[in-house]
Protein backbone atom coordinates (compact mmCIF):
# COMPACT_ATOMS: atom_id res chain seq x y z
CA UNK A 1 0.00 0.00 0.00
CA UNK A 2 1.64 3.28 -0.90
CA UNK A 3 1.70 6.51 1.68
CA UNK A 4 -0.70 8.41 0.68
CA UNK A 5 -3.44 5.85 1.26
CA UNK A 6 -2.19 4.60 4.62
CA UNK A 7 -2.44 8.27 5.59
CA UNK A 8 -5.75 8.65 4.40
CA UNK A 9 -7.27 5.03 6.35
CA UNK A 10 -5.22 5.93 9.30
CA UNK A 11 -6.45 9.32 9.01
CA UNK A 12 -3.40 10.88 9.86
CA UNK A 13 -2.49 14.54 9.76
CA UNK A 14 0.06 15.32 7.53
CA UNK A 15 2.82 18.08 8.46
CA UNK A 16 5.51 17.44 5.87
CA UNK A 17 4.49 15.60 2.30
CA UNK A 18 6.86 13.49 1.09
CA UNK A 19 7.21 9.86 0.11
CA UNK A 20 3.38 10.01 -0.81
CA UNK A 21 3.92 7.49 -3.42
CA UNK A 22 6.23 4.95 -2.00
CA UNK A 23 5.37 1.71 -1.63
CA UNK A 24 5.17 1.05 2.07
CA UNK A 25 5.70 -2.76 3.31
CA UNK A 26 6.09 -2.64 6.94
CA UNK A 27 6.66 -0.45 10.09
CA UNK A 28 8.76 -0.02 13.24
CA UNK A 29 7.78 0.92 16.65
CA UNK A 30 9.98 2.24 18.90
CA UNK A 31 11.04 5.46 20.98
CA UNK A 32 14.48 4.03 21.62
CA UNK A 33 16.60 5.61 18.70
CA UNK A 34 19.20 2.90 18.89
CA UNK A 35 16.98 0.46 18.84
CA UNK A 36 15.50 2.22 15.38
CA UNK A 37 19.32 2.61 14.69
CA UNK A 38 19.87 -1.35 15.17
CA UNK A 39 16.34 -2.89 13.93
CA UNK A 40 14.57 -0.73 11.40
CA UNK A 41 15.05 -1.36 7.77
CA UNK A 42 14.94 1.10 4.98
CA UNK A 43 11.59 1.96 3.47
CA UNK A 44 9.54 0.85 6.83
CA UNK A 45 7.66 3.87 8.35
CA UNK A 46 8.59 4.51 11.59
CA UNK A 47 6.22 4.84 14.52
CA UNK A 48 6.90 6.98 17.58
CA UNK A 49 6.94 9.27 20.11
CA UNK A 50 9.78 11.28 20.72
CA UNK A 51 9.46 14.78 18.46
CA UNK A 52 12.73 15.79 18.16
CA UNK A 53 15.59 16.42 15.31
CA UNK A 54 17.07 13.85 16.00
CA UNK A 55 13.83 11.74 15.05
CA UNK A 56 14.59 13.02 11.60
CA UNK A 57 18.42 12.44 11.43
CA UNK A 58 17.99 8.85 12.20
CA UNK A 59 15.33 8.55 9.44
CA UNK A 60 17.04 9.83 6.99
CA UNK A 61 20.12 7.68 7.83
CA UNK A 62 17.86 4.83 7.56
CA UNK A 63 16.16 6.24 4.57
CA UNK A 64 13.10 5.74 6.29
CA UNK A 65 10.10 7.44 4.17
CA UNK A 66 7.52 7.92 6.79
CA UNK A 67 7.54 9.04 10.70
CA UNK A 68 3.85 8.71 12.40
CA UNK A 69 3.90 10.67 15.90
CA UNK A 70 1.17 9.41 18.14
CA UNK A 71 -1.14 10.42 20.53
CA UNK A 72 -1.06 14.00 18.82
CA UNK A 73 2.63 14.91 19.53
CA UNK A 74 4.02 17.54 18.37
CA UNK A 75 7.26 18.04 16.51
CA UNK A 76 10.06 20.45 17.48
CA UNK A 77 10.07 23.61 14.83
CA UNK A 78 13.92 21.91 14.08
CA UNK A 79 13.05 18.52 13.35
CA UNK A 80 9.99 19.89 10.73
CA UNK A 81 12.31 21.82 9.25
CA UNK A 82 14.63 19.16 9.00
CA UNK A 83 11.90 16.86 7.87
CA UNK A 84 11.18 19.30 4.71
CA UNK A 85 15.49 19.43 4.03
CA UNK A 86 15.33 15.71 4.00
CA UNK A 87 11.82 14.71 2.25
CA UNK A 88 10.81 12.84 5.20
CA UNK A 89 7.19 12.74 5.76
CA UNK A 90 5.89 13.58 9.47
CA UNK A 91 2.58 11.98 10.32
CA UNK A 92 0.59 12.48 13.32
CA UNK A 93 -2.01 10.32 14.83
CA UNK A 94 -4.70 11.13 17.84
CA UNK A 95 -4.40 8.05 18.86
CA UNK A 96 -1.90 6.09 21.05
CA UNK A 97 1.13 3.15 19.50
CA UNK A 98 -0.96 0.31 20.12
CA UNK A 99 -3.72 1.39 18.08
CA UNK A 100 -1.84 2.76 15.43
CA UNK A 101 0.84 -0.29 15.03
CA UNK A 102 -2.76 -2.28 14.88
CA UNK A 103 -4.50 -0.22 12.56
CA UNK A 104 -1.59 -0.43 10.42
CA UNK A 105 -0.67 -3.99 10.73
CA UNK A 106 -3.90 -4.74 9.63
CA UNK A 107 -3.36 -2.71 6.09
CA UNK A 108 0.02 -4.02 5.38
CA UNK A 109 0.29 -7.15 7.26
CA UNK B 1 39.88 11.20 0.95
CA UNK B 2 40.17 12.41 4.33
CA UNK B 3 37.03 14.33 6.48
CA UNK B 4 37.09 15.84 9.72
CA UNK B 5 33.72 17.12 11.59
CA UNK B 6 34.12 18.37 15.42
CA UNK B 7 31.79 17.21 18.28
CA UNK B 8 30.36 18.92 20.70
CA UNK B 9 29.30 18.25 24.25
CA UNK B 10 25.70 18.11 24.59
CA UNK B 11 24.72 19.03 21.42
CA UNK B 12 22.31 16.40 19.88
CA UNK B 13 20.47 19.03 17.77
CA UNK B 14 23.92 18.94 15.29
CA UNK B 15 24.50 14.95 16.08
CA UNK B 16 24.07 12.99 13.01
CA UNK B 17 25.53 15.67 10.82
CA UNK B 18 29.06 13.81 10.36
CA UNK B 19 27.33 10.92 9.45
CA UNK B 20 24.79 12.25 7.20
CA UNK B 21 27.46 14.36 5.39
CA UNK B 22 29.69 10.75 4.99
CA UNK B 23 26.66 8.61 3.83
CA UNK B 24 25.91 11.25 1.41
CA UNK B 25 30.00 10.98 -0.06
CA UNK B 26 29.46 7.03 -0.01
CA UNK B 27 26.38 7.49 -2.24
CA UNK B 28 28.25 9.89 -4.39
CA UNK B 29 31.13 6.82 -4.89
CA UNK B 30 28.76 4.09 -5.70
CA UNK B 31 29.21 2.20 -2.56
CA UNK B 32 26.77 -0.40 -2.06
CA UNK B 33 24.02 0.26 -0.23
CA UNK B 34 24.26 -2.42 2.31
CA UNK B 35 28.14 -1.32 3.58
CA UNK B 36 26.40 2.10 3.76
CA UNK B 37 24.10 1.28 6.12
CA UNK B 38 26.50 -0.04 8.30
CA UNK B 39 28.78 2.64 7.74
CA UNK B 40 26.24 5.33 9.43
CA UNK B 41 24.61 3.37 12.01
CA UNK B 42 28.05 2.31 13.28
CA UNK B 43 29.00 6.24 12.69
CA UNK B 44 26.29 7.45 13.91
CA UNK B 45 26.12 5.53 17.72
CA UNK B 46 29.73 6.97 18.02
CA UNK B 47 28.67 10.16 17.59
CA UNK B 48 25.94 10.24 19.60
CA UNK B 49 28.26 8.34 22.86
CA UNK B 50 30.33 11.35 22.30
CA UNK B 51 27.74 14.06 22.30
CA UNK B 52 25.82 11.93 25.43
CA UNK B 53 29.46 11.21 27.41
CA UNK B 54 32.49 12.92 26.78
CA UNK B 55 33.04 16.97 26.66
CA UNK B 56 33.88 17.61 23.28
CA UNK B 57 35.67 15.68 20.41
CA UNK B 58 36.52 15.21 17.18
CA UNK B 59 35.32 12.54 14.36
CA UNK B 60 38.54 11.77 11.64
CA UNK B 61 37.15 9.54 8.52
CA UNK B 62 39.31 8.42 6.04
CA UNK B 63 37.69 6.43 2.62
CA UNK B 64 40.29 4.43 0.46
CA UNK B 65 39.13 2.01 -2.06
CA UNK B 66 39.29 -0.87 0.05
CA UNK B 67 37.77 0.42 3.31
CA UNK B 68 36.58 3.41 5.57
CA UNK B 69 38.23 3.72 8.80
CA UNK B 70 36.03 6.35 11.57
CA UNK B 71 38.38 7.20 14.37
CA UNK B 72 36.12 9.23 16.94
CA UNK B 73 37.69 10.55 19.24
CA UNK B 74 36.55 12.51 22.77
CA UNK B 75 37.89 14.27 26.03
CA UNK B 76 35.62 12.93 28.53
CA UNK B 77 35.26 10.29 31.10
CA UNK B 78 36.51 7.28 29.65
CA UNK B 79 35.06 3.74 30.58
CA UNK B 80 35.89 2.25 33.19
CA UNK B 81 34.54 -1.63 32.08
CA UNK B 82 34.79 -1.85 28.18
CA UNK B 83 33.13 -5.46 28.75
CA UNK B 84 30.45 -3.95 31.17
CA UNK B 85 29.85 -1.05 28.13
CA UNK B 86 29.38 -3.59 25.17
CA UNK B 87 26.70 -5.53 27.21
CA UNK B 88 23.39 -4.67 25.37
CA UNK B 89 21.18 -2.84 28.05
CA UNK B 90 23.86 -1.23 30.18
CA UNK B 91 24.05 2.42 30.19
CA UNK B 92 25.34 5.17 32.04
CA UNK B 93 23.58 8.08 30.36
CA UNK B 94 21.95 10.37 32.40
CA UNK B 95 17.92 10.74 32.83
CA UNK B 96 17.94 13.90 30.19
CA UNK B 97 19.55 11.84 27.35
CA UNK B 98 17.12 8.66 28.32
CA UNK B 99 14.54 10.91 27.69
CA UNK B 100 15.07 11.78 24.15
CA UNK B 101 15.21 7.93 23.84
CA UNK B 102 19.00 7.41 23.80
CA UNK B 103 20.30 5.10 26.40
CA UNK B 104 19.40 2.32 25.94
CA UNK B 105 22.45 0.89 26.31
CA UNK B 106 22.69 -0.57 22.73
CA UNK B 107 24.67 1.93 21.36
CA UNK B 108 28.23 -0.12 21.28
CA UNK B 109 26.68 -3.19 20.50
CA UNK B 110 25.22 -1.65 17.52
CA UNK B 111 28.85 -0.28 16.60
CA UNK B 112 30.36 -3.49 16.88
CA UNK B 113 27.77 -5.65 14.91
CA UNK B 114 28.26 -2.98 12.12
CA UNK B 115 32.01 -2.61 11.76
CA UNK B 116 34.26 -5.43 10.94
CA UNK B 117 37.11 -4.19 13.16
CA UNK B 118 36.51 -1.99 16.70
CA UNK B 119 39.66 -0.95 18.42
CA UNK B 120 38.21 1.01 21.97
CA UNK B 121 41.18 2.68 23.42
CA UNK B 122 40.11 4.66 26.73
CA UNK B 123 41.48 6.15 29.95
CA UNK B 124 39.78 6.85 32.89
CA UNK B 125 39.92 11.34 33.36
CA UNK B 126 41.14 11.52 29.63
CA UNK B 127 38.76 9.98 27.07
CA UNK B 128 38.27 7.08 24.77
CA UNK B 129 39.06 7.01 21.04
CA UNK B 130 36.78 4.08 19.17
CA UNK B 131 38.50 3.20 16.11
CA UNK B 132 35.88 1.33 13.65
CA UNK B 133 36.85 -0.32 9.84
CA UNK B 134 34.55 -1.58 7.54
CA UNK B 135 35.87 -2.96 4.09
CA UNK B 136 34.28 -1.76 1.19
CA UNK B 137 32.56 -4.03 -1.38
CA UNK B 138 33.74 -7.14 0.40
Amino acid sequence: MILKDIIERLNLKCLNEANLDAEIKGAYSSDLLSDVMGNARSGQVWITMQTHKNVTAIASLKDIPAVIIVRNGEPDADMLEHAKEEDICILVSTEPTFQVCGKLYELIK
Amino acid sequence: MHYSFDIERGNFTDAGHASASVKRTLKQLNVEPASIKRIVVALYEAEINAVAHAYGGKIDVEIDPEKIVMIVADEGPGIPNVDLAMTEGWSTASPKVREMGFGAGMGLPNIKKNTDELKIDTKIGVGTTLTMTVYLNA
